[in-house]
């Protein structure tokens, strides 16, 4: 009823390819986006934007670009964390050695940087696939642990192996406040997303997704896999070295290489299975489920009064959270971006369904 | 099956919002003084987590029930759990420091990696963050690192003492010329602190320094064991946490490594640490900086005022054990540090700020150390602006198979002569790293 496409012509082929052809969905985002720019800094605490909305933005970015890899072009990996840990290092040494650079100029370099990283890992994919590639993956990961603790010349000489940032200065803008982060996380992100929106629809997006669906059947219609295997690691890992840079500056601060393990690389695995693979919408799904729940099942006994013991407290968060990724997965193994989908189609007929 | 999922979506949702509606709204109470404690009662380090965190409540709790609070300003806790995992740690922080009516007092993540991440934060919150035998070295330097406190020690002193101690054990310094060190740690923040000044002190005594990383969460070292079988060092200083220790003297009882060459840092001496090891940790060495293990009389005051009154926090027999003195000790510093501020700002709560000049003006003279019940337990401790760490001594003790004995005439100071300008000048490049404004604490230590 509300959701109905009825009436809305389109006349030109470019209204026809707009990113968003309905207007209901079209006005949704837009509000969406007003709501985050200008309603969000209003309502919402510290707490908030340093605990979950912050860490939520940046892992949805590096989600979207492990999504544009594993789900658009088929390709798994699980060693992402380590494109994140390039971009961070990436950033930070680029801080420290070339003072004088804009923080986006130095955003954009950590981002290729990973690229780079991520097309020379993304390599085996040409000779082998599935769970055997995701095993080569994890080269990246022990790698790139292994490079960032041993050379020291990546954490600036610092006796315990940790570095530590700067507040961030653009044109004259200190990012230093925790509602400043947001806005420019907010604002990469919502770039990046339009940008992968285009892409995935885009010729590259098409090759990507031939190969996923059948690599031989892409290979005979014209799609070179060298070229959309390489390119979907590159992009994916730019993604990800640009959420690392994010990570590193405006979350963590100052981090070691622990930060970027092997466990972040299954989070953003598992944000993207349980939001929805081939999908950008589940990418911020996935990245709320895996960054507020556990946050928030942890503060329910105190807020609702149960008088429980720290420890029990933090079992019980593990156990319901356990519990809920099977139970989603079950009911709905597209993920959260599915069950979406399916209400957009409900909506669509209420309130007559066949 | 819709039903269920539907059912599912909204129990997540609304504990979802319940959970981040109501956050950071204090309610405004008077008098009373607010401890945020960050604790690590699950995952791979709760062994050694628990009874730190038991001893730091349980001292809350005591000077509550016995002294009505800090010259009757009620002390409020609240615990937040780690699981020693940073950005959880972040989190824990983020939730507790505005809470009561002045913020949090101080916090104490027993975590050098959390240590780490705050640092960063009490720049601008301007909360201290006591970190009593742990956290960076560098701290010490209180013009730069303005709100951290490494009270007791750090491992720049730990290792010092420890090569003090070996080359006193071959009988002289001179005697470590051309013997091997092994150090065996953490492959994380924490285990890597001490490098740099075992490497000055590699230079300067001509020892051979040999680094073996072992990864988190430290239950795998055989190949760690095996580089030892290999070169067999004349030492192995241990800096492990959690099962990592165990685990360490379980190899090298396997490798045939003698325990008695084996020296723990502060953190690698409780008594999880060795059980687990059973009869083959007997002989084994570690540091011990403030709370060896034992009772006295604050324990008596705990078991009279908390455990009998059914308020303990762990279990009665645990009381006295290394880490749940250590932790005891700890919150007696947040504690005197409020009671300090106190004389200046009035009995009132107390922030941050106000907390932190008395964190820097802390005087426990050895009279004061027996008022409190602590004779036996700690150093005396004196922090100034210039020096945030107040005492650097530590002793060495020994596991009989029962119980830790403190080595006879083993009381060592660190050497400032290599320790302070290492301090000095790596607090330097981090505030320029920074660009940080530093603090003029001869001016400050003078008014």
């Amino acid at each position: 009823m509300f959701f109905r496409e009825n009436g809305q012509f389109k006349s030109t082929y470019r209204a026809d390819m707009q990113l968003l052809p309905i207007a209901q969905d079209r006005y949704f985002v837009l509000a969406l986006v007003a709501f985050a720019f200008f309603a969000v800094p209003l309502l919402v605490s510290d707490y908030l934007y340093l605990s979950i909305i912050n860490p939520f933005l940046i892992l949805t970015l590096a989600a979207i670009g492990l999504n544009l890899l594993v789900g658009y072009c088929g390709q798994i990996s699980i060693g992402h964390a380590a494109f994140m840990a390039w971009g961070a290092y990436a950033a930070y040494n680029l801080v420290q050695r070339v003072p004088m650079l804009n923080f986006l100029v130095v955003l954009v370099l950590a981002g290729l940087v990973a690229a780079l990283v991520g097309m020379f890992f993304g390599i085996p994919s040409l000779r082998i696939k599935g769970l055997y590639l995701a095993v080569a993956t994890l080269a990246a990961q022990f790698f790139t642990d292994w490079i960032f603790a041993r050379v020291k010349w990546f954490t600036n000489y610092s006796s315990s192996g940790s570095v530590s940032t700067a507040p961030v200065q653009i044109f004259g803008w200190t990012i230093g406040t925790p509602r400043d982060k947001y806005l420019f996380v907010l604002g990469v992100v919502i770039v990046f997303t339009l940008v992968a929106r285009n892409l995935v629809r885009g010729h590259l997006g098409r090759a990507w997704m031939a190969t996923r669906d059948m690599d031989v059947a892409a290979e005979v219609i014209g799609i070179r896999p060298v070229y959309a295997k390489l390119t979907a690691f590159g992009v994916s890992s730019f993604y990800c070295g640009v959420a690392g840079a994010l990570w590193g500056f405006f979350h963590l601060g100052s981090w070691e290489p622990l930060a970027f393990n092997l466990n972040l690389s299954f989070d953003l695995l598992f944000m993207i299975i349980i939001g929805g693979m081939g999908s950008i919408l589940g990418s911020y799904l996935g990245a709320a489920f895996i960054v507020a729940l556990p946050i928030a099942l942890n503060q329910i006994p105190e807020k609702l009064g149960v008088p429980l013991s720290t420890a029990m407290a933090s079992n019980v968060e593990f156990m319901i959270f356990g519990s809920l990724i099977v139970l989603f997965l079950v009911l709905e193994p597209h993920g959260l971006a599915r069950l979406w989908a399916i209400g957009k189609e409900k909506l669509r007929l209420w309130p007559f369904p066949h | 099956m819709k039903r269920t999922w539907r059912g599912a979506l909204a129990v997540v949702a609304l504990a979802a919002a319940a959970s981040l509606a109501t956050s950071g709204n204090a309610l405004a109470q008077a008098n009373e003084q607010f401890f945020p404690v960050l604790v690590y009662r699950t995952g791979a380090y709760a062994p050694n987590g628990v009874p730190w965190a038991n001893g730091y409540v349980d001292y809350l709790k005591l000077v509550n029930a016995r002294d009505g609070g800090i010259n009757g300003v009620k002390i409020t806790f609240e615990e937040c759990e780690t699981g020693y995992a940073t950005d959880r740690g972040v989190e824990c922080y983020e939730r507790l420091k505005a809470k009561g009516p002045s913020g949090a007092t101080t916090f104490q993540p027993l975590s050098t990696g959390i240590t780490f991440a705050l640092t960063d934060k009490s720049f601008t919150d301007h909360i201290p963050l006591i970190t009593a035998g742990y956290g960076r070295a560098d701290s010490v330097d209180g013009s730069v690192f303005g709100w951290n406190f490494p009270i007791g020690g750090t491992y720049w002193d730990a290792a010092d003492i420890l090569v003090q101690h070996v080359g006193k054990k071959l009988g002289g310094m001179d005697k470590l010329k051309g013997k091997k060190i092994a150090l065996v740690y953490h492959d994380s923040p924490y285990g890597k602190e001490p490098i740099a000044l075992l490497q000055e002190r590699a230079k300067l005594n001509g020892f051979e320094l040999i680094l073996l990383p072992v990864t988190h969460p430290g239950v795998e070292q055989k190949a760690t064991w095996l580089q030892i079988r290999q070169q067999r060092p004349d030492f192995v200083f241990l800096w492990g946490w959690g099962v990592m220790n165990s685990t360490a003297i379980k190899e090298a009882v396997a490798t045939g490594y003698p325990r008695d060459k084996m020296y723990g840092v502060w953190w690698s001496g409780a008594e999880p640490d060795v059980l687990p090891a059973g009869d083959g940790a007997k002989g084994y060495n570690a540091l011990v900086f403030l709370a060896p293990a034992g009772k006295g009389q604050v324990h008596n005051d705990i078991v009279k005022y908390v455990y009998d009154k059914g308020q303990g926090t762990g279990k009665k027999e645990d009381i006295g054990e290394v880490l749940y003195n250590r932790g005891m000790v700890s919150a007696m510093f947040g504690v005197e540090a409020v009671r300090k501020a106190q004389e200046k700002f009035g009995k009132k709560p107390l922030t941050g700020e106000q907390v932190r000049w008395g964190l820097e003006h802390l005087d426990i003279t050895p009279d004061m150390i027996k008022k409190l019940g602590m004779a036996g337990f700690m150093e005396p401790i004196k922090t100034s602006c210039d020096n945030h760490e107040g005492a650097h001594a530590a002793m060495v003790e020994t596991w009989d198979g029962k119980k830790w004995n403190v080595v006879p005439n083993s009381r060592y100071e660190s050497d400032l002569k290599i320790i302070d300008p290492m301090i000095r000048s790596s607090a330097k490049k981090y505030a320029e790293e920074k660009k940080l404004p530093t603090r003029d604490c001869a001016k400050e230590d003078g008014a």
